[in-house]
């Protein structure tokens, strides 16, 4: 659990061009949720709802233990649950994730976000939502490769795991993991954090696990939450975690190249107008014209 | 348009249209939009602005200070689909009334083979050309297109009511086409506001409702004389 309080610094806002470039920086923060310690009891669940003083509506039972039954503006992490018969062993496996905000080295909200300073990013790594700044458009969602910010539709806000940032900035793990029994959660800096990971692997392997291993998915620049999973090679049995998530290209596009050919052509547009009224000058209409017309209707008459 | 008993030629204005010194008689005005068409037409124009406005707010963070036109990003973002809701109803008004008068003629392929003599402001060797021409079609069917699009990709963005009602993939498909098709839309909306400056005295016809006799003889003669031979006579 050992972090420093150092003060956080932004290092990327969203809809702002100014952000600084991230420096050499030392202590990245990194939650670490190692699903095999996992035992599903959802104290990390309550947790979050009480230090974030979220108030999640009483649920339905469906048949399963997953409860709601999809992150919500007030469940900002939640346990999801899937069922698995391993062909190789026969054996069933109860495989349970605890879903949230992957805190993104790369993040798809932030992107999307035509908000500016709605969304921020931390020099340790935190990705956080600004509820002044929010408009509550939906654009963090559209830009999200892990389906994870919701909009509360009764303040018009989006929402997502803040990793506690209140909490990690006095020098505290967050709520979810101070209240794990197994301590399946762990949270610290970045480089202890994966040397503990190494060991929980290798614990793994030698338990007949081959494929164990860590998620941290190249393709969004790596995570700030991580997973330790049996079965690494297949993200997806963990209810459809991403094998490759990636920011969608329809996104870089929008927020890329479509902006500036977008404004380009429309300022072209403009200026040729400008142009074309300098050479050509106005298209006046002549006496001779209006002369014309009047016999055409005088001859009518 | 033509159909509507309304079209008729009007009493000469006191004063007449243009900033150029009076000739001998006053010129002719015809009516080319009735009131209802022209409020029809005001509403479509001022909802396509605000929509402009506060979309360009949020397709460009350099743009973002539009917003507080609206009374800020939360506003902005609240009103925006509204504002589109009431232009599709708009335009569709606008449609059933002008789409006769857009089908595609003969003389429209002979305007479009001349643009560059059109876009020099010599149309005397152009076919007679009737209520619209070519340019003007295109402004309306483009329109049309876009406008129908924006709605649809617009209501699956529409995040406070449909925000669930499809998969985020389709989502960021809509995103992208509506911006793309707003972008048109905003090309289309510059070449429409930007013909109707350079050739003069157009705009009276939506203000006012008029243009003159020589108006229509320069740019829509065929249309003058669909006008003319419905009886309809001047009083000078």
């Amino acid at each position: 659990m050992a972090t420093s309080a150092r003060p956080m610094t932004i290092i990327r806002s969203s809809a702002t061009a100014s952000a600084s470039e991230p420096v050499t920086f030392t202590n990245e923060v990194v939650k670490l949720i190692d699903v095999s310690k996992c035992i599903g009891c959802k104290a990390c669940q309550s947790a979050c709802l009480e230090w974030n003083d979220r108030h999640e509506e009483v649920g339905v039972n469906e048949g399963a233990y997953q409860n709601p039954h999809d992150l919500t503006s007030e469940s900002w992490t939640l346990m999801r649950f899937a069922e698995y018969d391993n062909p190789q062993t026969g054996e069933f496996e109860w495989l349970i994730r605890k879903d949230g905000c992957m805190h993104c080295a790369d993040p798809g909200c932030l992107k999307a976000c035509p908000a500016p300073g709605a969304i921020v990013q931390y020099a340790n790594g935190v990705v956080d939502f600004d509820t002044e700044k929010c408009i509550g458009c939906g654009y963090c969602l559209k830009g999200c490769p892990f389906d994870i910010p919701r909009i509360s539709h009764t303040e018009a806000k989006a929402h997502k795991c803040t990793l506690c940032s209140d909490r990690v900035a006095v020098g505290q793990g967050p709520a979810c993991a101070k209240a794990c029994p197994t301590h399946a959660i762990t949270f610290g800096e970045k480089d202890a954090i994966l040397a503990h990971a190494e060991t929980r692997i290798t614990d793994l392997k030698s338990r007949g696990y081959a494929k164990a291993g860590l998620y941290n998915p190249e393709g969004v620049g790596g995570t700030h939450v991580m997973y330790v999973l049996h079965h690494a090679d297949q993200p997806e049995l963990y209810s459809g975690l991403p094998a490759h998530p990636i920011v969608s290209p329809l996104i870089k596009i929008w927020k890329g190249v479509s902006r500036y050919a977008g404004l380009a052509a429309i300022a072209g547009a403009v200026v040729a107008g400008l142009i074309h009224h300098v050479i050509t000058g106005p298209n006046r209409v002549t006496d001779d014209e209006e002369e014309k017309a009047r016999r055409l209707l005088e001859k009518r008459s | 348009m033509k159909t509507r008993p309304t079209s008729s030629v009007k009493p000469p204005a006191s004063k007449p249209p243009t900033s150029k010194p009076p000739t001998s008689k006053p010129r002719i005005p015809v009516i080319r939009y009735t009131l209802p068409a022209r409020l029809n037409h005001s509403v479509t124009a001022v909802s396509f602005m605000l929509l402009t406005l506060s979309g360009l707010a949020f397709f460009h963070p350099s743009l973002y200070f539009l917003t507080m036109l609206f009374g800020g990003g939360e506003l902005a973002r609240l009103l925006h689909p509204w504002i589109g809701v009431v232009l599709a109803v708009s335009f569709a008004g606008l449609f059933l009334r002008f789409w006769r008068d857009n089908r595609w003629r003969a003389e429209d392929g002979a305007w479009i083979g001349s643009l560059r003599q059109v876009l020099s402001g010599h149309e005397e060797n152009l076919p007679e050309i009737g209520k619209y021409n070519a340019g003007q079609k295109f402004v309306f069917w483009g329109m049309a297109v876009f406008v129908l699009g924006l709605l649809g990709s617009g209501i699956l963005i529409w995040e406070q009511y449909f925000g669930t009602l499809t998969p985020v993939d389709t989502q960021r498909v809509a995103v992208l086409v509506h911006s793309a098709l707003a972008i048109l839309g905003i090309l289309v909306l510059v070449v429409h506001i930007y013909a109707a400056i350079w050739v003069r005295s157009t705009i009276g016809a939506m203000s006012k409702g008029t243009v003159t006799a020589g108006w229509a003889w320069r740019h829509h003669r065929k249309w003058l004389r669909e006008e003319a031979a419905k009886g309809l006579r001047p009083r000078t």
